[in-house]
């Protein structure tokens, strides 16, 4: 439930910080972060979550683009990526992109987390 | 350890956003930034436009005075209907951005040389070439001298409005493809934009001289006066030209007069004039490809079934996507004109209106000449003329490189015009000498008044006013009214020259070899309603040798199209227009009707091997048709191709300077007057000399060897082997339309080469009411992620025609046809 919430909470916000197009393009990263700090998960499924919520977006995305545009732009800009002429794959680069940009922001959140709590729990002690 | 993760991971994370958001150099390209690139939200998927796009918009702008409909047809062609002149303008201003924003600002960055701005100092001296041939400073007078005209500055300036009005609109995410591709944004338009992009028309039709100039002069001193004579004529036997031979032309008013020492100083092989040298040089200036024309003409009512005038154009330059035009219409209650438009600039360009047609070709006509100069120093601030010391103006440009310093460039400007080459830029020698340029084009031009006054234009006398403000680069301007007149005149500031002034390089020390005035407009060549029943041009020379002044080189004059448009033309009667859109698109090749014969005639057929004879064979049964599946049109081409190399390249590659490809004519007419041993002999065998025999045989067998292996790559149909293409202004492959099979060729009406052609073709049948067709290799949307972004090539490719719909603005409105619909308000 909690790896739901968190992929889907990336993916929300990724795409809410996404709309306002004046901020830079990797601005996610920082919502991803945030996600990590708040909920509590290993280090692998903070990472998972991360990468899984923000590629989907991005998967998702393009594949509507890409569908509604039948394919015409991807067809010309795949074989500049050296992906020959499919859209599909094209697709997924763009997916990993944003997945792998997000995954690191919620990784470093992650460890951001682990220091509070240390220093948390030293002032306790 | 906690915080060696952390930093760890933040590091990781740091080094994956940069990298992402970096251009990486690849090669002497960069890449995008790819993370801004692929993002989905702010990258090119945004330019991805749905397959079934809208197109509706409603713009306020407190700037416009009126209301503008425009109403968008299926082709995506625009129909505006605005109330006044500023918000036609206005409209068309923001919907060409609309639709072709990176194309019009990447061509005028190429035009103002500031390219090395979006793409890098690799381009730094494609810049600095096009500033000292003086495209920002010719741009800038013909600004001021184009203001003093509220017609043309109502017109430019309204459309920057627009232009702006779009580009203020944009989101970043909204932006074209291109920008996110070189990784830049569009900047604020400007009215000198649109001088600048005239001024990149008036390079690629009258620049060729930067280079052919020196080339000339090198040609001239390497093969010695009378062998250069003979192998770049003057005199064209064939000419048709386009003011028929005979026809009395009035006496001048004033006849230039040339230097007295001109035999010495100047025509002579060892003048001490300049030897201009490529392999020194890091750079060779582009140079316009020499098949920049048109074919244009009009045929009057006593030859169409109708009895109304039909009038054609087809403009010759290079092919690109996006296309160099635009169609569209534009209307306010004063006018109301419909044709192609320079995406850049107002006004329809080549068109019609309610009560005339009209279309352009080049003229060819020479009005840029190279002078070599002396400065006193390095500092060019002086230079000598008749003995002394003249103050030159340092006009100082600065060039921004993306990635690098900036550079500043000092092009100082004299009488003989601005310094193109020198020492510090592309070293035309060993001697230091200084290169200036003198052009019509920088002498402040009146830019696009005439198209706007000819979209308004009711009658001949219109007409006549109208073209009578263009100046640079001169055209053939072809007329046809709907009162059944029908006209050609070849306008422009022509300067009256002595015989073979500015053909070479010319001494820039001395006023007598300055320009020493303009021919009078009046006697600029001009023809109304002829007996024959029409007028055509082709770019050939206009006259036979009774116009009283120089014409210039005759290299720059092709020959062939004009002798079969005429032939054609005068054969045909009963006209329609589908009998015209057919001639446009004729593969009939002249040159090799001419040629084939002249060819046989010297080959010795029994000497061949049993494979040089089918293949001859093939070429002998051939039917002059360079049509896309022909094998015979392909075999001429190499034979002859391999003819002229077999006479003239040894010759030309034991010269130490570069020198310019003789004229095909100029080896056809030898040999049609039996006088084709001329420079037959291979220099390189030695104790041997050659026969225009020994040629042709030579060139028989090396086409056919090379027509052996394209049999093997299955390349001998003409369309296969020509190959032509559709480049992107980038040159990107897949965003190009690659191996089109398309017919024509150089010499030919459809003079489709393989990346240079009849880009925009148009049919005008001015009938009460206009019928109109037309096609361009393109389509109306830059964008190419759009389904319009090449809409016509097919059609252009197969040589069919769309019907232009060209309606009253009631009509427009209750029309079917119009698929969405634009409003303009304040």
């Amino acid at each position: 439930m909690k790896l739901l919430t968190s992929i889907l909470l990336t993916a929300y916000l990724g795409y809410v910080v996404g709309v306002y197009t004046n901020f830079p393009w990797w601005f996610f990263v920082f919502s991803s972060a945030v996600i990590a700090l708040t909920i509590r998960q290993s280090a692998f499924t903070t990472f998972f979550a991360g990468f899984t919520g923000m590629f989907l977006l991005w998967f998702i995305l393009a594949l509507i683009k890409d569908t509604s545009n039948q394919h015409l732009l991807s067809q010309r800009v795949a074989p500049m990526f050296g992906l020959g002429n499919s859209s599909l794959l094209l697709i997924v680069v763009t997916g990993v992109v944003g997945g792998l940009v997000s995954g690191m922001g919620a990784l470093t959140g992650y460890h951001l987390r682990r220091i509070f709590r240390a220093i948390i729990s030293i002032n306790l002690e | 350890m906690r915080f060696v993760y952390f930093f760890l991971s933040l590091s990781i994370t740091v080094a994956l956003v940069w990298a992402l958001n970096r251009q990486w150099p690849l090669g002497s390209i960069k890449s995008p930034r790819i993370g801004y690139f692929l993002s989905p939200q702010q990258g090119f998927w945004q330019n991805a436009e749905s397959a079934s796009p809208s197109f509706d918009l409603a713009v306020k702008s407190p700037e416009l005075k009126g209301k503008v409909d425009v109403y968008i047809d299926q082709k995506l062609v625009p129909h505006v209907y605005a109330d006044n002149d500023f918000d036609a303008y206005f409209a068309q201003g923001f919907i060409h951005a609309r639709f072709r924003l990176w194309q019009m600002e990447f061509q005028t960055h190429a035009a103002a040389g500031r390219l090395s701005e979006i793409l890098g100092k690799e381009m730094l001296n494609t810049d600095r070439f096009f500033r000292r041939i003086g495209m920002v400073y010719g741009a800038e007078q013909a600004m001021a001298e184009s203001e003093k005209d509220s017609t043309s500055k109502i017109a430019i300036d309204a459309y920057a409005a627009g232009v702006n009005a779009y580009i203020s609109g944009l989101r970043p995410e909204d932006i074209p493809f291109e920008y996110k591709l070189l990784d830049y944004e569009p900047e604020k338009w400007t009215s000198l934009k649109t001088y600048l992009f005239m001024m990149f028309m008036a390079f690629d039709l009258s620049g060729r001289d930067v280079t052919t100039d020196l080339q000339m002069t090198n040609a001239k001193n390497y093969f010695g006066w009378d062998n250069f004579r003979q192998l770049y004529p003057l005199v064209q036997d064939s000419l048709d030209p386009i003011i028929p031979r005979g026809t009395p032309f009035s006496k001048p008013v004033k006849r230039p007069i040339a230097p007295s020492d001109v035999a010495v100083r100047y025509l002579s092989s060892n003048d001490s004039s300049i030897a201009y040298s490529t392999p020194d040089s890091k750079f060779t200036p582009k140079q316009p490809d020499a098949d920049n024309g048109s074919n244009n003409w009009a045929v009057s009512g006593s030859k169409t079934k109708s009895k109304a005038p039909i009038l054609c154009n087809d403009p010759h330059l290079g092919l690109n996507l996006p296309s160099l035009w635009f169609e569209m219409q534009l209307s306010t209650p004063t006018y109301n004109t419909y044709g192609a438009s320079f995406p850049g600039a107002p006004a329809i360009v080549i068109g019609f209106n309610d009560s005339i047609a009209w279309g352009v070709t080049n003229a060819g006509r020479d009005v840029m000449d190279l002078y070599t100069v002396r400065f006193k120093d390095e500092l060019k601030k002086e230079y000598l003329m008749n003995g002394n010391w003249i103050m030159s103006d340092q006009r100082q440009e600065m060039i921004l490189v993306k990635d690098g310093a900036n550079v500043s460039e000092l092009i100082p400007i004299t009488k003989f015009g601005s310094v193109l080459y020198d020492k510090d830029f592309n070293v035309p020698d060993s001697r230091g000498l200084t290169v200036t340029v003198k052009w019509t084009a920088t002498a402040g031009n009146q830019g696009i008044k005439a198209f706007l006054l000819l979209n308004r234009a009711k009658n001949f006398n219109d007409y006549s006013a109208a073209i009578s403000q263009w100046t640079c680069p001169g055209q053939n301007f072809v007329f046809a009214s709907k009162a059944g007149d029908i006209a050609i005149k070849q306008q422009g500031k022509f300067i009256a020259k002595w015989k073979h002034q500015g053909d070479f390089v010319m001494p820039g020390t001395d006023s007598f070899y300055q320009w020493q005035g303009y021919i009078p407009m009046q006697e600029n060549p001009f023809m109304i309603n002829p007996v024959r029943g029409f007028v055509s041009s082709a770019n050939q020379k206009p006259v036979d040798s009774t116009y009283p002044y120089y014409l210039g080189s005759a290299g720059h004059f092709p020959l062939y199209r004009g002798i079969i448009i005429n032939r054609k033309l005068n054969e045909m009667n009963g006209i329609t227009p589908e009998d015209m859109m057919k001639m446009q698109t004729s593969n009939y090749n002249v040159f090799a009707e001419m040629a084939r014969p002249a060819l046989m005639k010297y080959l010795d057929k029994n000497a061949l091997t049993p494979n040089e004879k089918k293949l001859i064979g093939e070429m002998e049964n051939w039917n002059l048709r360079n049509d896309p599946k022909e094998r015979g049109a392909t075999i001429f081409h190499c034979v002859w191709d391999s003819l002229e190399s077999a006479v003239w390249g040894d010759e030309i590659a034991a010269s130490k300077f570069s020198l310019p490809w003789p004229d095909s004519y100029s080896l056809l007419e030898r040999m049609l007057k039996g006088k084709g041993d001329f420079m037959a002999d291979d220099i390189r065998t030695k104790g041997k000399t050659e026969t225009i025999q020994d040629a042709v045989m030579i060139a028989v067998r090396k086409a056919v060897k090379h027509i052996e292996t394209l049999e093997g790559a299955g390349k001998v149909n003409w369309s296969v082997f020509k190959d032509t293409y559709i480049n992107h202004l980038l040159k990107l492959p897949s965003f190009s339309r690659l191996h089109l099979g398309i017919g024509g060729g150089e010499n030919i009406i459809n003079a489709t080469k393989s990346n240079h052609g009849p880009g925009w073709r148009m049919v005008v049948h001015l009938t009460a009411e206009t019928e109109a067709y037309c096609v361009y290799a393109g389509g109306q949307s830059g964008n190419p992620g759009s389904v319009y972004y090449d809409t016509f090539v097919n059609n252009w490719v197969e040589g069919t025609y769309n019907k232009a719909l060209f309606l009253k603005r009631e009509a427009a409105a209750s029309s079917d046809q119009m698929k969405w619909r634009m409003s303009f308000s304040n």
